[in-house]
C-alpha cells in the first residue's frame, strides 16, 4: 500500500471547504485594534440582553464614542473574567457587580478611584465605595399570589411569620450557591437573626417544607402558583419589581397586578459600575459612568431592566408607582463583610437546608 | 524524457506529503492552540494552591454521584435506545429519514429548557429525573452513531447466517452485535462523558443535592469566586475522563472494521413492530415536548410585538444558524483527517482520547482558558470566532465517532480490486471514495450542528460580542417574571426544535449518496 495515496480524498475535499469557512466568517471576526473613539462595557447577560441600539446612542452623540458591549455570562463570571484579565483588560468599563461581590472586586483593585460629576443626583442612602459607583438597585423581596390569600388567611407580614405552621409548604426560595436573589435572602435572613440564629430560623423553615430550586425562573415559573408561575406554591423569593412586570408583560393586558410584595425582610442589591484599572481611555470610560447617571439613561432603567434607578431626579413608570410597594427599611450588608463569610455561610446554610 | 518523467513524479509525490502533512499537522495545530494551550495555561496557573481545599467529605460523594449516575445513564440510553436505532437504520419505514432527523431534536434543547419541561412535568429533585433527562438527550447519538453503521451493514451476512441455521437472537447476540460494537462503543463513550459532565439537567432537576463534579466546579467558580478549588476539580474531572476512556478503549479491542455496503436497508424486516418501536420510543420522547409546545401557546404573537428591550428573534435564528455552520465546518476540517488518520491505525486509540478530552473537560476551564491564553499574539479574546471555536471543540468527537467506521471503509484493497478492474485513480475516488467521504462529512457536520444549536455549556464562559443565539434568548427571557416572556421563551424553544430538524434533515439528504 503506498502511503501517498491514502489520504487523497480529504485532500480534494480540503480546498472547498475552505472556500465554505470563509463564506461562514461573522462579520468583523478580524479584529482590528479599537479605535479611540470606541469604548467597550463589559457586563453580566442580563444586563447586555436588553442593550439596544438606542441605549447609548446619546451617549454617542454628545462625545463621538460609541460603545461596544460584551456579555459575560452570570455575574460570577463576569467578575471572574475581569480579575483574570486584570493586567490586560478586555473593557474599559466594568457594569453589574452587586455588593456580594463588591468585596472581592475591591479586593482585587480592580476599579481606578474615580467620582462622576453626577454622582451628586445619587440617592443619599446608597453607598459609594472608592471608585465603584452605583447604578441601579433592586429590592429582592417575598412575592405573593393575590388569589392564594384572603382576609382568614393574609399574605405573611414578616420574615418570622414564614416558620407559622399556617404557611407550611407554601414558601418557594432559590439556592444562594447558584441565585443571586437565593443569596440575597440568605444574607436578609442573616442580618435579621444573627449568628448563629439564622441557622435556626432556616430549620424552621424546613420543617415547614420549604422549596429550594436551583434558580430563580424555576422557582418562578415551576414552582410559584402566582403571575405565570405554573406551580402550587404562593409565596416566592423574587423581586418588588415582579409585580409590575406581570402588568408590562401581560397580554392582553391586566387591570391589576396578580402578585403583591412583602415589604418586610427585603434585602436591596446594589450594581455597581467602575472604570477598569488599565484602561487606556479612562477618560472616555469615566463619562461613560457618567452617562449611565444621566436622566437620560437613568430613566430607562426600570422599564428595560426591572432595576430602580440609583439617582433621585428621575421618576418612575406609572406601573411601578401602582402595583409595587417601596420596603420601608430594606435590608444591606457591608461588600466587605459578606467577601469575608459569604462562602462559609453558603456551607452552612447548604449543611442546614440540603443536608 | 524518462528523467523529466521521474522529477514530475516526485513533483506530484512531494505535493502529496506536503498535502498529508497539512492534513495531519492542522487539526493537531488547532486542537493545541484552542484547546490544550488555553487549558493548560489556566489549570497550571490555578490548581496548585487548590488542591488543599478538595479535602472535603462532600467531594467524595461528588465524585461517587458523577459515576455512578453516568455509568447509569449510559446503560440505559443504549438499552432504550437500540430498538430504536434498529427500526430507524434496518427496516425501511416511511418517513425513516424524517424521523432519524427528529430524534436528534431532544439533543439540542438548551438544559434550562428541558429543565422547566421536566419541572412542569413535576419530575424534579430525584435521580430518576436527572436520569430521565440524560438518557432523553443522548437517544440521538446512540440512533445516529450506531444506526450510521447498522444501516449499511451487508445483508448477506444474516442471510448466511439463516441459512445455516441461526435463528433471529442468535444472529443478533452473535453476528450483528460483535459488527456493531465499534460504533456502540463509540457511542457508549460520548453518552458517558456527556452524562459524566453534565450540569445544567443535574443543576436545575438535581437542586444542588444532587451534584456532578461539573456542578461542583461551576459552583466553585461563580458562586465562591475560588479560582483555585475549581481549576482543581477540574484537573479531578480530566483525569477520571481520560482514565476511563483509555479503559473503555482497552476493553473494547478493535475489531476489524464492518463490512459495508451502500446498499440501503433491507425492505423484508418486520414493518409492524419496527412500527410500534418508533411510536412507543417517539410518544417517550415528546412527552417534555408536548408540555414545552403547550406552554408556548401565545408566545408566537408575543416574539412579533417583541418584549420590552429584547433583540429579535430573526436575528437569533441567524446569528445561531451562522454560528452552527461555521462550527459545523470547523469540527468537520479538524475531525475527519483525525477520523481517517485513526482509522484502523495503531494511534487510533490515541486520536479517540484526544479528541473526547474537550467533551470532558469543564466548560469554565474552557472558557477562562481562552481569557488568560489567547490575548497575544494575537488578542482573540473578545473575537466572535472563540464561540464557533469552542462549539467545534465539542463536536469534534461526535464528527470523529460518527465518520470513523465509515471511513475504515476505505481500504487499500477496494482500491486494488478497483484497479483490477480497470479503474484508474480519478474513477476510484469518484465512484467509491468520494461518497464514503462525503456522507461521513454530511454525518459528522449534522452532529456537530446540532451540538452548536443547542450551545452546551461550552459557551457560557466566553465573553460574547452582541450576537445573541436563540439559547440565549430563550435564557434571557426566562430571566424576567411576566407571561409574555414566558411564553416567549418557550415559543423559542419550539422554533429551535424546528430549525434543528430542518437543518439535520438538510445535512442528511445531503449526504446520501447518490448513484
Amino acid at each position: 500500500m503506498a502511503p501517498q495515496e491514502k489520504e487523497t480524498p480529504v485532500r480534494r475535499v480540503w480546498p472547498s471547504l475552505l472556500l465554505v469557512v470563509a463564506g461562514c466568517l461573522p462579520e468583523g471576526s478580524v479584529v482590528p485594534p479599537p479605535p479611540a473613539e470606541t469604548i467597550t462595557l463589559l457586563s453580566h447577560d442580563s444586563f447586555v440582553g436588553a442593550v439596544t441600539d438606542d441605549t447609548f446612542s446619546a451617549f454617542a452623540e454628545e462625545t463621538g464614542v460609541s460603545v461596544k458591549v460584551l456579555a459575560g455570562g452570570d455575574a460570577g463570571a463576569m467578575l471572574n473574567q475581569a480579575i483574570l484579565t486584570k493586567d490586560n483588560p478586555i473593557a474599559d468599563v466594568l457594569f453589574g457587580v452587586d455588593d456580594t461581590f463588591l468585596g472581592r472586586a475591591l479586593d482585587e483593585e480592580l476599579f481606578l478611584d474615580f467620582v462622576p460629576e453626577r454622582a451628586t443626583s445619587l440617592d443619599p442612602r446608597l453607598p459609594v465605595p472608592a471608585g465603584a459607583i452605583p447604578i441601579d438597585y433592586g429590592d429582592v423581596c417575598l412575592n405573593y399570589d393575590k388569589s392564594a390569600f384572603d382576609e382568614s388567611l393574609p399574605p405573611p407580614a414578616t420574615l418570622e411569620t414564614l416558620i407559622d405552621p399556617a404557611y407550611r409548604g407554601m414558601l418557594v426560595v432559590e439556592n444562594p450557591a447558584t441565585s443571586s436573589p437565593g443569596l440575597a435572602f440568605l444574607l436578609a435572613t442573616i442580618d435579621r437573626f444573627g449568628e448563629p440564629g439564622w441557622k435556626d430560623y432556616w430549620t424552621g423553615l424546613v420543617a415547614n417544607d420549604v422549596e429550594v430550586t436551583a434558580g430563580w425562573d424555576q422557582a418562578y415559573y415551576g414552582s410559584f402558583s402566582g403571575g405565570a408561575g405554573e406551580g402550587d406554591r404562593p409565596l416566592v423569593v423574587s423581586y418588588a419589581s415582579s409585580p409590575p412586570a406581570e402588568v408590562i408583560f401581560s397580554d392582553p393586558r391586566l387591570a391589576d397586578a396578580p402578585t403583591g410584595v412583602i415589604t418586610d425582610g427585603c434585602y436591596r442589591q446594589v450594581e455597581f459600575a467602575g472604570v477598569l484599572m488599565g484602561t487606556k481611555y479612562p477618560l472616555e470610560a469615566g463619562r461613560l459612568i457618567d452617562f449611565m447617571l444621566s436622566p437620560a439613561f437613568q430613566s430607562t432603567i426600570p422599564s428595560t431592566w426591572f432595576v430602580y434607578p440609583a439617582v433621585t431626579n428621575v421618576t418612575l413608570p406609572t406601573e411601578f408607582v401602582e402595583f409595587s410597594e417601596t420596603p420601608s427599611a430594606p435590608i444591606t450588608m457591608d461588600p466587605g463583610l459578606i467577601e469575608e463569610n459569604r462562602n462559609r455561610w453558603i456551607e452552612e446554610w447548604t449543611a442546614v437546608v440540603l443536608p | 524524457m524518462d528523467r523529466r518523467r521521474l522529477a514530475l513524479g516526485r513533483a506530484k509525490l512531494g505535493r502529496a506529503a506536503l498535502g498529508r502533512a497539512v492534513l495531519t499537522v492542522l487539526p493537531l495545530a488547532f486542537l493545541g492552540y484552542f484547546f490544550a494551550y488555553p487549558v493548560g495555561r489556566i489549570l497550571l496557573m490555578s490548581a496548585g494552591e487548590g488542591w488543599g481545599n478538595l479535602n472535603t467529605p462532600r467531594l467524595a460523594g461528588t465524585v461517587w454521584f458523577t459515576f455512578w449516575q453516568a455509568s447509569v445513564s449510559t446503560v440505559a440510553t443504549l438499552l432504550l435506545a437500540m430498538p430504536l436505532t434498529w427500526a430507524l437504520s434496518r427496516v425501511s419505514l416511511p418517513g425513516r429519514r424524517t424521523f432519524t432527523a427528529l430524534v436528534t431534536v431532544p439533543f439540542v434543547l438548551p438544559t434550562v429548557v428541558v429543565g422547566s419541561a421536566f419541572v412542569a412535568l413535576g419530575w424534579t429533585g430525584s435521580v430518576w429525573a436527572i436520569l430521565a433527562a440524560h438518557i432523553f438527550y443522548n437517544v440521538a447519538v446512540v440512533v445516529r452513531l450506531v444506526g450510521g453503521v447498522w444501516s449499511r451493514l451487508d445483508p448477506t451476512i444474516w442471510e448466511a447466517s439463516a441459512v445455516l441455521g441461526a435463528r433471529p437472537a442468535r444472529r443478533f447476540w452473535n453476528v450483528t452485535l460483535p459488527l456493531l460494537r465499534p460504533a456502540l462503543a463509540a457511542a457508549a463513550a460520548i453518552v458517558f462523558v456527556f452524562s459524566f459532565t453534565s450540569f445544567g439537567v443535574v443543576l436545575i432537576l438535581g437542586q444542588l443535592r444532587y451534584r456532578t463534579l461539573e456542578v461542583a466546579i461551576y459552583e466553585a467558580a461563580t458562586s465562591f469566586l475560588d479560582l483555585p478549588s475549581a481549576a482543581a476539580l477540574s484537573v479531578l474531572q480530566l483525569a477520571c475522563v481520560a482514565l476511563l476512556l483509555a479503559t473503555a478503549g482497552r476493553l473494547s479491542n478493535r475489531l476489524a472494521p464492518p463490512r459495508l455496503t451502500t446498499s440501503l436497508a433491507s425492505p423484508r424486516r418486520s414493518r409492524r413492530t419496527a412500527g410500534i418501536v418508533v411510536a412507543v420510543s417517539f410518544g417517550l420522547l415528546a412527552v417534555p415536548l408536548l408540555a414545552l409546545a403547550r406552554r408556548s401557546v401565545g408566545g408566537f404573537s408575543a416574539l412579533a410585538t417583541r418584549p420590552t428591550g429584547l433583540g429579535s428573534p430573526l436575528a437569533a435564528v441567524a446569528n445561531s444558524l451562522r454560528t452552527a455552520a461555521l462550527a459545523a465546518v470547523l469540527a468537520t476540517l479538524v475531525g475527519l483527517p483525525l477520523a481517517r488518520m485513526g482509522a484502523g491505525r495503531r494511534w487510533g486509540r490515541a486520536i479517540d482520547l484526544l479528541v473526547m478530552l474537550p467533551l470532558g473537560t469543564s466548560a469554565v476551564t474552557v472558557g477562562l482558558g481562552f481569557l488568560v491564553a489567547l490575548g497575544e499574539p494575537v488578542d482573540l479574546r473578545t473575537s466572535p470566532l472563540l464561540i464557533p471555536i469552542a462549539h467545534s471543540l465539542v463536536a469534534v468527537p461526535f464528527v470523529v465517532r460518527a465518520t470513523g467506521p465509515l471511513l475504515s471503509a476505505i481500504r487499500p484493497a477496494i482500491r486494488e480490486a478497483a484497479a483490477v478492474l480497470g479503474a484508474n485513480r480519478q474513477q476510484v475516488w469518484t465512484t467509491i471514495e468520494r461518497p464514503i467521504v462525503a456522507r461521513a462529512a454530511a454525518l459528522g457536520g449534522g452532529m456537530a450542528a446540532a451540538v452548536s444549536l443547542g450551545e452546551f455549556g461550552a459557551s457560557a464562559f466566553i465573553v460574547r460580542p452582541e450576537s445573541t443565539t436563540l439559547p440565549v434568548l430563550i435564557a434571557r427571557l426566562l430571566a424576567r417574571p411576566g407571561a409574555v416572556n414566558f411564553s416567549a421563551a418557550m415559543a423559542l424553544a419550539v422554533v429551535l426544535m424546528g430549525v434543528t430538524g430542518l437543518l439535520v434533515l438538510a445535512v442528511d439528504r445531503l449526504g446520501e449518496p447518490r448513484w
